[in-house]
């Protein structure tokens, strides 16, 4: 017997993944066909919107960050067979905590760049806060990760909004505009004057990357991780601490989730916004299957959803089209690739049988 | 119904579940199928009762030949089979579970349905209440409803799979009573248990499956020694070892009381020494993997103390356990043992590799070593799921600790070939001459006969006291298993 896996033929592998590709690419043309635009133009502009300019160009980057960050933390929990959905809620808290100790230290003698960095490693605590509450009612509570996290979640978004509405709101009238931006020294500090994009929040994420792919792939801990997602009860016997492994791994992933929040109070919006996760939890589950779990890919995948994401932006602009175009792409992106790896699983399950 | 099964056979992969097997079972009389782990009786009353198809052979229903292809064609065609495990749906009520798989109409007539479940369960005097939650009822209350159940579908044969495990002395009896009821209202009843006792007592006429055929049958008054003989008979080569000079302890159960699913034990006691093996025999579920769990600490027990090496040990983890040089095979090798998805050389490097950074050089160098010495047919790459059976036991074995002091294994040769089998049992023994002690559960008498010391046996959570191997037979150690011989064991073991 061989590896069931390597039954059958890369090439033919290949071809189902390509497949999967152009029947994503041909639902969405029949979506845009279906709302009367040109699919040939809206591509077009998404991909000028994208790399049209160096203006554009750099917006994805900004949009990648978050993204990559997000992915990085939910590679580590997807290796220990965990759904950490609740990765929305954990940014969320990231940004939380972040705003609060910039909004202590405005107006102090503090040094501002000790300030920046001391709020961005509190929303790296304040996701991981948030990550073990999921952690730990998982553990020792029964509660599957999946309905924890959403429950998460929905707790996160109402304590952003009640410190925007309430305690934070802005001198006046609180608004959905979110609340008082900081002063300009307590900004992570950017490319230009007019750019969001931060070399170090751009090197932070690569650094978690890089970080993740050297953990999972060359670390006793890694591996460790791995036993525990793919088969737990084997992994105790063996001598692994499971749900300690399953905790930390929650930890990890709220850590990179907090600096995702983090980043984007002190290099993007400048501070706590409503919607402040902006959906790259979501996402970055989405960008983490499509990539298969793997850290090098995963990068590249970010890079492509962050495109697509920027780039819809000149829908509405230029041809009158929403620009929810973008998640179409991505959404039936992930269901085709995941239906391929279904077919082609059937397939090489069936190859296997014939062969015995 | 009066049913016929000609010639029906059945292989899974190399193994002849049913080869050949022909029995009549004339209506309304109680059949009792009687036959050891593995012989075969599941697989015939599965095909019976349409769970899987025979490969060839015939199934005659009343002189008619009958094709059966699902369990719910055969419901329609009258027969009704009751698992060991009541197939039920807990969280739902018992008039739900009444009425469920029923055909009909999209709304069930539920006013009707309860009428009936109620005639029906006075007519028995079962006292259960249609509204009561499924999750609440004993073993024997579930088993009675899916009796009125199959029975309200028009089930004209009935199936019964080790109905007496856990349940209790008086609902045994009235499940009995019942039986026989039915039996004189031209029911036809395949009762199917390895207990000799119950067979006995109940059975109109008796068939011995072994090795997935037919052995012999048997009419009342019946003779005990000859259904064990026929139920176990086989050339068994006797015992090769040396019993060693007992050591010293190495675990030590004292008055231990355990609670599974259906099962009580109670104040069990006794060493395991160094340098010795001891078999746990009985059927399948009798206790014995709840007991050898609580050896590992993967199970606690509600009363009485697990010490190893003279260290009280009860109430912690199986890491604890661990740390004290115990080590624990489960019978799953893949879904416990090992980890699918990773490959040998990972597997190495997680049981001993320390540290931060893996290294890979060195574990791939141990993993060539290993495979080497266990002659593993793999290379460190492969994943462990392509490995054949007989060499994933073996690299649970490559596995184990170097210094060990205790080995609990579950069924550590099964669906083993000879030369495996063989090979497992060398390296075994060499850990015992190292002063480790072995104790291990088998569903093969000849294993448990030939490499034991001692012997436990199981029989609906009793447990015996420890037997000197060399003092048993197959005939004796298959009687204790079928629950006969145990007044006598007492006097017997002397301790």
């Amino acid at each position: 017997m061989s590896d069931p896996r390597r039954r059958l033929p890369r090439a033919s592998t290949t071809l189902l993944q390509l497949a999967a590709i152009v029947l994503a690419i041909l639902l969405t043309t029949l979506v845009l066909l279906a709302a009367n635009a040109p699919p040939v133009a809206a591509y077009l502009n998404i991909l000028l919107g994208a790399v049209g300019s160096w203006n554009v160009a750099a917006n994805v980057v900004v949009s990648w960050v978050p993204l990559l960050l997000a992915t990085a933390g939910l590679l580590v929990t997807f290796t220990a067979g965990l759904w950490n959905i609740g990765i929305e809620g954990q940014i969320t808290l990231g940004a939380v905590f972040t705003t609060w100790i910039l909004r202590a230290a405005q107006g102090t003698s503090v040094d501002p760049d000790l300030a920046i960095a001391l709020s961005i490693l509190a929303g790296m605590a304040g996701g991981a806060l948030w990550a073990l509450l999921a952690g730990a009612l998982k553990t020792f509570g029964g509660v599957n990760e999946i309905f924890g996290g959403l429950g998460l979640n929905f707790v996160a978004s109402a304590l952003n909004l009640w410190l925007i509405f309430g305690p934070w709101k802005r001198p006046g009238v609180a608004s959905m505009s979110g609340t008082v931006p900081f002063v300009k020294e307590l900004w992570l500090p950017t490319l230009s004057a007019q750019s969001r994009l931060a070399p170090a929040a751009v090197a932070l994420a690569l650094a978690a990357v890089v970080i993740v792919y050297v953990l999972l792939q060359g670390t006793h801990f890694g591996l460790r991780l791995k036993a525990v997602g793919k088969n737990s009860s084997a992994a105790y016997l063996l001598g692994v601490p499971t749900w300690q492994h399953m905790m930390i791994s929650f930890a990890l992933c709220g850590v990179f989730a907090g600096l995702a929040g983090a980043v984007q109070v002190t290099a993007v919006y400048h501070r706590l916004i409503p919607s402040i996760s902006s959906g790259y939890g979501y996402l970055g589950l989405m960008v983490a299957m499509l990539a298969g779990f793997r850290a090098a890919l995963a990068a590249v995948v970010a890079l492509f959803f962050a495109a697509l994401n920027v780039g819809s932006i000149q829908l509405p602009i230029v041809l009158k089209q929403d620009s929810s175009l973008a998640g179409v792409l991505q959404g039936t992106l992930v269901l085709f690739v995941l239906l391929a790896q279904g077919v082609r699983q059937r397939l090489s399950s069936r190859t296997s049988r014939r062969a015995s | 119904m009066q049913i016929e099964l000609r010639e029906i056979r059945k292989t899974f992969g190399p193994v002849r579940a049913n080869d050949g097997i022909t029995l009549s079972v004339p209506g309304a009389s109680i059949q009792g199928i009687l036959g050891e782990n593995g012989a075969g009786k599941s697989t015939l009353m599965k095909i019976l009762s349409g769970f899987i198809r025979p490969d060839s052979g015939a199934i005659l229903l009343d002189g008619r030949a009958a094709t059966i292809r699902s369990p719910a064609d055969a419901i329609r065609q009258g027969i009704g089979m009751l698992h060991q495990d009541p197939l039920d749906f807990p969280p739902l009520k018992v008039l739900d579970n009444f009425i469920l798989g029923r055909s009909g109409s999209l709304f069930p007539d539920r006013r009707r349905a309860a009428r009936e479940f109620r005639d029906l369960a006075a007519s028995f005097d079962f006292g259960i209440d249609p509204d009561a939650w499924v999750n609440g009822l004993t073993v024997g209350e579930r088993q009675q409803l899916e009796i009125l159940r199959l029975l309200w579908f028009g089930a004209r044969a009935l199936i019964l799979d080790e109905p007496t495990t856990g349940i209790s002395q008086p609902q045994k009896e009235k499940l009995f009573a019942t039986l026989r009821r039915l039996a004189a209202q031209g029911m036809t009843i395949l009762f199917v248990s390895h207990k000799l006792e119950d067979v006995e007592l109940l059975c109109s006429s008796v068939a011995v499956l072994r090795q997935g055929a037919l052995v012999g049958t048997a009419r009342p008054p019946y003779e005990t020694a000859s259904l064990v003989r026929m139920m176990f008979e086989r050339e068994v080569a006797p015992s090769r070892r040396v019993p060693p000079s007992p050591g010293a302890p190495i675990l030590s159960l004292q008055g231990v009381s355990l609670e599974a699913l259906r099962l009580q034990i109670s104040d069990v006691s006794f060493d395991a020494r160094a340098g010795e093996v001891i078999g746990l025999a009985g059927m399948e579920g009798s206790g014995q993997s709840v007991l050898l769990s609580a050896c590992a600490g993967l199970v606690h027990p509600v009363a009485g103390r697990v010490l190893v090496k003279k260290r009280d040990l009860t109430g912690q983890s199986y890491h604890a356990f661990m740390r004290d040089g115990v080590a624990y095979l489960p019978a799953a090798r893949l879904e416990q043992g090992l980890v699918g998805g990773l490959s040998l050389s990972d597997h190495f490097v997680l049981s001993e590799g320390r540290g931060l950074f893996i290294d890979r050089k060195g574990a791939g160098d141990l993993a060539a070593d290993r495979i080497c010495t266990y002659n593993i047919k793999g290379s460190p790459s492969n994943t462990v799921e392509s490995l054949s059976g007989g060499n994933q036991q073996r690299m649970l074995l490559a596995l184990l600790k170097r210094s060990l002091s205790l080995i609990l294994l579950e069924h550590p040769t099964r669906g083993l070939d000879i030369e495996s089998t063989l090979y497992i049992w060398s390296r075994l023994q060499e850990r015992c001459a190292q002063g480790a002690s072995i104790v291990f559960i088998s569903a093969d008498l000849d294993e448990v006969l030939q490499f034991s010391d001692r012997v436990l046996v199981f029989f609906a959570g009793r447990v015996s006291p420890p037997l000197p191997a060399d003092q048993l037979t197959v005939e004796s150690l298959g009687g204790l298993i079928g629950g006969k011989g145990w007044e006598t064991l007492g006097k017997a073991a002397g301790a």
